[in-house]
C-alpha cells in the first residue's frame, strides 16, 4: 500500500485583512473585492523557508535519517536556478544519499510532483519521499491577484510503511490554459479576463478531472466522503461541486475567505484539512488546477487514528494570527517599495559561500556538537569541548538543535542594529537538553517576550545581499 | 603567576586630545597632539623612544594594517611601533606591550598611543558588528548591536535580583547622573552638561531596558602615555606614577556556549581582577583603591563592574550608588572624568585615557575633579560584548 504516511501544514502568522488592501487600492480597481483575509509571509520568509517549517511540521516524530528524498513544488521559487529541495534537505538535515527534484512553473506543481513521488516509490526507486509545496504568491498592487493571493506550505511524507491515507489512482487533464502566466522577467501575474478563467477554465477543467477520475474508477459522487479542490472562485466552487452531484457536506470547505489562494499547494492543503476530520475507509478526492488538472483518489486508513490531538496539519495555523495593519509593510514585505534603511543597512559584508558550503550542517541544518566525553550539546560545532570541567578534543558527534525546544535566558528590543522590520528582536536560547547559543527572534511582539519564555527554532532568512544574489538562511526562534 | 610588573615600570608622560566629534580633524591631528601633549609632559624628545605601541579597532579603513600609519604620521625614526587590536581594549592593549617591552629589559622608554576615528561611518552607534566578529559569526550571530548585547545582561540582571523594569532603571540612571556631574567639569570630555534622572528615564529606548543615556558617546580621540624605567623615572619628571598591576583577560567562550554563566556579570572582569590585586598585592579593593574609571559603554556594564571588582558584594551595587559611595567625594569616586559615558568613546584611545585621568589624579593636576589625597587608581577596560569580550585591568600609584 502506498500513499500518504503524515502530513504537515504552515501558515505565515501575519494575515492582512482584505479591506486593508482594498481601503488602499480600492480607488484603483473597485471590482477586486473580497471577504476576509489572507496570509502573508513575513520579511524574513520565502517559499523555501515555509516549505521547511510545513516539513518540521510533517516530520514531527519521525527518523530524518530514513528519509529518502524531497521534491519541492513552487511557482515563486526563490531562484531561478539552485535547486530549493536540496536546501530543504541540507535545513532539516536529511543524508546526503537522497533524491532531491523541484518542480515548477504551474499551479499543478503540487499535484505533479505528489504523482511523481507516488510513482518513483511504486517504482521502487525510493522507499519514501518528502513532498514539500510552498508559495508566496504576490499580485500587482491593485489587482484581484493581490487580494486572493496568499502564502502557504504544505509537506506531505508519501511512502509504503504506516499509510495513513492509500493513492488508489489518479486522472489528469492537461491544457495549455492562458487564464495567467509570468515571463522571465514578470514580477507579478499577468492574467486574461477574469470571466474567461471562470467560465472557460475553473468551471470546466476542474469537473473534467474530477468526472475521469470517477469515471476511471467506476465510482459516483455518493461513494466519496469529501472532495476537495480549490476555491480560487468561490461562487463557482459551489457551482462546481453541485453540477459534480456532491452534496454540501462532502465538500471540503475551500478556506478561500480565512486563508487564500496558496498557490500550488492549495489542494494538498485542503487534503490535509479534509484527513485532519477523516475517518477510516473514507474516500477523498483532491483536485487542483493549473494548465489542467490533477484529480487524486484516496482511501483514509486505519492508521489515521495516530494523529488525533497531534499538532499535525493545519489546524494550529489557522488559530494562530497577527494582523498585519498596514499596507506599506506589506508592500515592503514584498519589494514593491524600498524604504531607507540607512547608512548602516549598505554595510553588508560579503559572503564566503566556501565557508558556507563547508559549514552547511551548522549553518542551514543547525547542527552543534555534543561532546562524547561529557555529553555537553554545543553550537556551533567544535572540537574543543566547552565545558571547562572536560575540555576534550576531537570528541564529538554531531547533534541537530533545529528540532530542539528552548527556553530564553535573556533578550533585548533593539532600535539600533539594521533589520528590515524594526525593532529587532534577539536572545540568548539555553536548548532543553543543553546547549546555550543566541538567535534573532521573529514572529513575535517586543511587549510579550520574557525571559523563561519557550521557544522553537525556525528556519528564516536571516539577511538579503542583493548585490551579489545571496540569501543568507539560517535558523532563529519564534514563541511557542 | 610570575613575578609579576609591580613597580618596575613608570609612567612619565602622558597626552590626550579632547574627544568629540571632530569633523574637522583626522586621525593624524589626533595622534600628532596625543603625542605632543606626552613627550612635553615628559620632557622627552621623540629621538628617545626606542620602541612603540599603537592601538586602534575599528581604524583599518581610516588608518590601514600595521603600525605604518603611527610611525610615518609621527616620523618615528626607523625603531620598532607595533599595532595591536583586541577590541574595545586595543588602548591598554598598546600599554601593555609598552610597559612589557620596558620591564622585559629590551627598551628603556617605550611610547603607548591609541586612537580611533569612529564619525567617519555615516551613522550613530559603532561599525557594525558583523563585519568585526568574524566571516562565520556574521553568518549565525543575531543582528546585534554593542547596546543590545548589554541590555540583555541587564534584563538578565533585573530578573536575577528581583528588580522590576522601572526599578531597574532608575539604579543604572543613577550611573550616568554621575558621569554627566563629573563630565560637565571636564574640559576635554565629549559631552559636558549635567543630567537628572528624569532625563534619562524618558531618553528614547535604543536597546530595552537601555535608553540613550544609558549609552556613552561615540567619538574621535587621542591618547598616549610614555613610560619608562621605574629607576630612570625621577630623572624625567618628579612625581612619576608606577603600574602596580597590568592585566588582562578573554572570553573561553564559555559565557555563550556553557551554560554555567548566569549573565548577570562578566566573567573576564571578575577573573581578571583578582589577578590584578594579587599582582599588586591589594587585599581588600573596597578599602585599598582610591578611584576608578570604568568601562562605562552602558550603564549597565559599570554597575556589574563594581560587583566583578570585589567593591561592592553580588547584587548590591545599587546600594552603594544610592549611598553615593562612587561620587567624586565618596569613598571611591568613579569615573572623575565622565567616563566613556561623557568622555567619549573612541575605541582604541579609552584605555590610554582612563589611565591619563588616573595620572592626572594621583599627580594632584586634575583641577576641579581633583580627588583629594589619592594614593591607588584602577583602570578597566572592556572589549566585546558581556557575552564574549576581552578586560584590561591596570592598577597604578604613587
Amino acid at each position: 500500500m502506498i500513499g500518504i504516511v503524515s502530513y504537515g501544514g504552515y501558515l505565515p502568522l501575519n494575515r492582512i485583512k482584505r479591506d486593508i488592501i482594498f481601503k488602499s487600492m480600492g480607488w484603483l480597481h473597485q471590482a477586486a473585492s473580497m471577504k476576509g483575509e489572507k496570509r502573508v509571509a513575513n520579511f524574513d520568509e520565502d517559499s523555501v523557508t515555509m516549505a521547511v517549517a510545513s516539513a518540521m511540521n510533517c516530520l514531527e516524530g519521525y527518523d530524518r535519517d530514513s528519509i529518502g528524498g524531497v521534491y519541492f513544488a513552487s511557482t515563486t521559487s526563490p531562484f531561478r536556478e539552485r535547486g530549493c529541495a536540496a536546501i530543504i534537505g541540507t535545513a532539516l538535515d536529511l543524508k546526503s544519499n537522497i533524491r532531491t527534484a523541484d518542480f515548477s512553473n504551474s499551479t499543478s506543481a503540487g499535484t505533479s510532483a505528489l504523482i511523481a513521488a507516488i510513482n518513483c516509490i511504486s517504482a521502487g526507486t525510493a522507499n519514501n519521499l518528502l513532498l514539500c509545496a510552498s508559495d508566496v504568491r504576490v499580485g500587482k498592487p491593485g489587482s484581484s491577484q493581490e487580494i486572493s493571493f496568499s502564502d502557504g506550505a504544505t509537506s506531505l511524507l508519501l511512502g509504503s510503511d504506516g499509510v495513513i491515507a492509500k493513492l488508489e489512482g489518479s486522472y489528469s487533464v492537461s491544457y495549455d490554459f492562458p487564464d495567467h502566466w509570468r515571463t522571465e522577467t514578470d514580477k507579478t501575474d499577468r492574467a486574461w479576463e477574469d470571466r474567461f478563467g471562470r467560465e472557460e477554465g475553473y468551471r470546466k477543467i476542474i469537473p473534467e478531472a474530477i468526472s475521469g477520475l470517477l469515471a476511471k474508477y467506476g465510482l459516483s459522487p455518493k461513494n466519496i466522503a469529501k472532495v476537495a479542490f480549490p476555491g480560487i472562485y468561490p461562487r463557482d466552487h459551489a457551482q462546481v461541486s453541485k453540477r459534480l452531484g456532491f452534496e454540501p457536506d462532502q465538500v471540503q470547505d475551500h478556506l478561500m475567505t480565512v486563508m487564500g489562494n496558496i498557490g500550488n499547494s492549495y489542494p494538498l492543503m485542503i487534503l490535509i484539512s479534509a484527513l485532519e476530520d477523516a475517518s477510516p475507509g473514507d474516500t477523498i478526492i483532491v483536485a487542483g488546477f493549473g494548465n489542467g488538472s490533477d484529480a487524486l483518489l484516496f482511501t483514509v486508513t486505519e492508521e489515521i487514528e495516530k494523529f488525533r490531538g497531534q499538532k499535525r496539519g493545519l489546524k494550529r495555523y489557522l488559530k494562530s494570527k497577527r494582523d498585519l495593519t498596514s499596507y506599506e509593510k506589506y508592500l515592503a514585505f514584498r519589494g514593491f517599495i524600498s524604504p531607507e534603511g540607512g547608512i548602516r543597512a549598505e554595510a553588508i559584508p560579503y559572503t564566503a559561500l566556501s565557508l558556507t558550503w563547508r559549514d552547511r550542517r551548522e549553518i542551514l541544518g543547525l547542527c552543534g556538537t555534543r561532546c562524547k566525553q561529557c555529553g555537553t550539546p554545543q553550537y556551533p560545532a567544535q572540537r574543543v569541548c566547552v565545558n571547562p570541567d572536560c575540555g576534550a578534543i576531537d570528541e564529538m558527534e554531531y547533534y541537530r538543535f533545529s528540532d530542539k525546544k528552548g527556553t530564553i535566558f535573556s533578550f533585548t528590543v533593539d532600535h539600533l542594529a539594521f533589520t528590515p522590520n524594526p525593532p529587532g528582536i534577539y536572545a540568548v536560547i539555553d536548548f532543553d537538553g543543553g546547549g546555550r547559543f543566541w538567535f534573532d527572534m521573529t514572529d513575535c511582539d517586543p511587549e510579550s517576550i520574557e525571559i523563561g519564555m519557550p521557544v522553537e527554532m525556525s528556519f528564516r532568512r536571516r539577511y538579503v545581499d542583493e548585490r551579489g544574489g545571496i540569501i543568507g538562511y539560517f535558523w532563529k526562534v519564534v514563541p511557542i | 603567576m610570575g613575578e609579576g610588573i609591580k613597580d618596575k615600570v613608570a609612567i612619565i608622560g602622558m597626552g590626550c586630545t579632547k574627544f568629540g566629534e571632530h569633523w574637522d580633524k583626522g586621525s593624524e591631528d589626533l595622534i600628532v597632539e596625543a603625542f605632543t601633549e606626552a613627550i612635553e609632559d615628559a620632557g622627552i624628545e621623540k629621538k628617545d623612544i626606542q620602541a612603540a605601541w599603537y592601538g586602534s579597532c575599528y581604524e583599518e579603513l581610516n588608518v590601514g594594517k600595521s603600525a605604518l600609519f603611527l610611525s610615518r604620521t609621527l616620523k618615528l625614526p626607523f625603531i620598532p611601533v607595533t599595532r595591536v587590536e583586541n577590541l574595545c581594549a586595543s588602548g591598554s592593549e598598546a600599554l601593555r606591550g609598552a610597559v612589557y617591552g620596558v620591564a622585559s629589559g629590551a627598551y628603556d622608554i617605550a611610547l603607548a598611543l591609541g586612537a580611533e576615528k569612529l564619525k567617519d561611518t555615516g551613522y550613530g552607534g559603532l561599525s557594525e558588528l558583523s563585519t568585526i566578529l568574524g566571516t562565520k559569526n556574521r553568518v549565525i550571530f543575531p543582528a546585534i548591536s554593542a547596546p543590545g548585547a548589554f541590555a540583555m545582561m541587564a534584563n538578565r540582571y533585573f530578573s536575577k535580583y528581583g528588580m522590576s523594569t522601572e526599578e531597574g532603571k532608575r539604579s543604572l540612571a543613577k550611573i550616568s547622573v554621575n558621569s554627566h556631574r563629573n563630565g560637565a567639569k571636564n574640559p576635554k570630555a565629549h559631552l559636558q552638561r549635567i543630567i537628572a534622572e528624569e532625563d534619562v528615564l524618558n531618553a528614547p529606548i535604543i536597546a530595552s531596558p537601555l535608553g540613550l543615556l544609558d549609552c556613552c558617546g561615540v567619538s574621535d580621540g587621542a591618547a598616549a602615555a610614555i613610560v619608562c624605567r621605574a629607576d630612570m623615572a625621577n630623572n624625567f619628571i618628579a612625581d612619576p606614577v608606577f603600574v602596580k598591576a597590568l592585566q588582562i583577560g578573554i572570553s573561553s567562550g564559555e559565557e555563550l556556549g556553557y551554560s554555567a554563566w548566569d549573565g548577570t556579570y562578566v566573567e573576564t572582569t571578575t577573573r581578571t581582577a583578582a589577578r590584578a590585586y594579587q599582582e599588586a598585592g591589594i587585599k581588600d579593593p573596597r578599602e585599598e583603591i582610591s578611584m576608578m574609571e570604568l568601562h562605562d559603554c552602558f550603564s549597565i556594564t559599570e554597575l556589574v563592574t563594581y560587583e566583578d571588582l570585589q567593591i561592592s558584594p553580588r547584587g548590591k551595587a545599587r546600594n552603594d550608588i544610592e549611598d553615593g559611595f562612587f561620587s567624586i567625594a565618596g569613598k571611591i569616586p568613579s569615573q572623575p572624568d565622565g567616563g566613556l559615558k561623557c568622555f567619549g568613546h573612541p575605541i582604541g584611545a579609552s584605555g590610554l585615557r582612563m589611565l591619563y585621568e588616573m595620572y592626572k589624579q594621583l599627580q594632584g593636576k586634575a583641577g576641579e575633579r581633583q580627588i583629594k589625597d589619592p594614593k591607588i587608581g584602577l583602570t578597566h577596560n572592556l572589549g566585546g560584548l558581556p557575552q564574549m569580550n576581552v578586560v584590561s585591568i591596570a592598577i597604578v600609584g604613587l
